[in-house]
């Protein structure tokens, strides 16, 4: 089985969390092309991603950081970590 | 046959005869360069030499022939489709497959089984009367059937009632029926060659020259050639190559996992489906029973193999087909699918003038191999959307002009 340490839960199966997708900024420039645009246009890298993932039994969101071309979890971070790496970048 | 056999046979030295000619030099400039050696490519380029008479063409494939989804699908194909644009379109194909062998002169080893999709709930039930419904308005055989019926059909599945999800009825699909994928590929690849279509196995785009609304020039690892249209048909890596022209697309790359079993002597004629308990099975015409699953449940460009897919699998399996307990998996592996948000393909005109796009396949597209060579032909031929494909435009995203297409397999919906 894959591993996922989850910052809240530790170290768990990876079929207890959803992928729920790419970290990216909300779109509010309104417009429909543009709303279109952020709801199915996908950047679909293949490399080091950060995404929105949730350990489904306690319903908990973190960020993680993961290279799509190995399936490889480089790291879990909670919300308020993430955005603090994200302030410091 | 056989004394020809025994006359190479004894030859010292003996060419033998290729279906794909070697990958020629490249020149500095063709009409169509097509990127991506899979199916979709080559019929496409088949297509554009058979029924437009262009041949100045160059398919570019980073790998050998058909070595993606092509080679790593499951070879059902089938039309039962839910939306009327979709049906119309993959009955289109089915047209195209049934005469497929004569038309290229290989056997492709088209074979119709019958195809059923299993119902456990109500809910399936539902959509089942639906799919049938709207098949049967457009001219594809397609029927509801219950539990007698299926018994008839297909004597081996479970139909017991004290298991944990008793199958109700079923879509049945007469037409429904398997091809060897590898063949399909090979077949396009040898006629398309013949017709003076380049075919270069080994060459990988690197990027695009983008002058204003056009693409002028193709780079690879083997040189930069010209082009005067461009068509990209790359399934999984649709993301990465678009990106080279900086076009962002709707799709999320996904692996899918399949096996196959030991072989067995001939026992399940028909193609089996569950939608609820996610597995699909069917026997080839060597025995083995070739098993696939739901996409993985995050996007990924690696084609690993999980030991999480076998174990859910014949868990379900089992249950349905209980003769398969001491059956043997033989092999497994994963293909990229790159999904698109309403599972239907995005085909034909990008903003780019001369790019056109072949993708979002994800894991529809075998099916759809001969209709999707044919309409992305005359697209690049005529610079205009084929009416069959009008629905799968790209730019139906931004006019939030979906294709709902819930009769896809191995997709949650």
């Amino acid at each position: 089985m894959k591993i996922m340490n989850c910052p809240l839960n530790g170290s768990r199966n990876i079929t207890e969390f959803i992928c729920a997708g790419d970290v990216r900024a909300a779109e509010t420039d309104g417009g429909d092309a543009a709303l279109a645009r952020s709801i199915y246009l996908e950047e679909n890298l293949a490399g080091v991603v950060y995404e929105w993932w949730m350990h489904v039994p306690s319903a908990y969101w973190f960020v993680a950081q993961r290279d799509t071309r190995t399936d490889t979890i480089l790291r879990t971070l909670s919300v308020e970590a993430f955005e603090a790496l994200q302030a410091a970048s | 046959m056989p004394l020809a056999l025994l006359r190479e046979g004894l030859k010292r030295e003996r060419t033998p005869w290729r279906i794909i000619p070697p990958t020629p030099p490249l020149k500095s400039a063709y009409d169509v360069v097509i990127v991506g050696g899979g199916g979709h490519g080559l019929a496409a380029a088949y297509y554009l030499a058979k029924e437009h008479g262009i041949t100045d063409i160059a398919v570019l494939e980073k790998s050998y022939l058909g070595s993606g989804g092509t080679g790593r699908n499951t070879a059902i194909v089938r039309s039962n489709y839910l939306t009327p644009e979709g049906v119309r379109f993959y009955d289109a194909s089915m047209k195209l497959w049934r005469s497929l062998s004569n038309d290229l002169g290989i056997n492709v080893m088209y074979t119709p089984r019958g195809h059923l999709t299993l119902a456990h709930t109500d809910a399936t039930i539902r959509t089942s009367r639906w799919r049938a419904e709207v098949n049967k308005h457009l001219g594809v055989e397609s029927e509801l059937i219950f539990r007698d019926e299926i018994a008839r059909i297909c004597p081996q599945i479970d139909l017991s009632l004290d298991v944990r999800y008793p199958v109700l009825g079923a879509l049945y699909h007469p037409p429904g029926a398997i091809a060897h994928h590898d063949t399909v590929a090979w077949g396009y690849a040898m006629r398309a060659a013949q017709r003076g279509a380049e075919i270069h196995q080994g060459t990988e785009v690197t990027g695009f020259d983008v002058n204003g609304e056009r693409v002028t020039h193709v780079h690879t690892n083997r040189g930069t050639v010209r082009a005067n249209r461009v068509l990209m048909a790359v399934a999984g890596n649709s993301s990465s190559v678009a990106r080279m022209v900086d076009l962002l697309l709707p799709i999320k790359t996904v692996p899918l996992q399949a096996c196959v079993s030991e072989p067995l002597k001939p026992v399940l004629d028909a193609i089996v489906v569950s939608a609820s308990l996610h597995v699909y099975i069917s026997q080839t015409a060597r025995g083995e029973f070739v098993m696939g699953g739901a996409t993985d449940p995050y996007g990924l460009y690696s084609t690993r193999s999980t030991l999480d897919f076998p174990e859910t699998l014949f868990a379900e399996m089992i249950e349905l087909f209980p003769f398969l307990h001491n059956v043997r998996m033989m092999r497994q592996w994963a293909g990229l699918s790159d999904i698109t948000p309403d599972f239907s393909p995005v085909m034909g005109l990008t903003p780019l003038r001369n790019f056109y796009i072949d993708a979002g396949w994800g894991t529809w597209g075998f099916k759809a191999t001969p209709i999707s060579g044919w309409t992305m032909a005359e697209c690049v031929a005529t610079g205009e959307q084929p009416e069959l494909i009008e629905a799968f435009r790209l730019d139906r995203f931004e006019r939030f002009a979906l294709v709902g297409e819930r009769g896809a397999a191995s997709v949650g919906h």
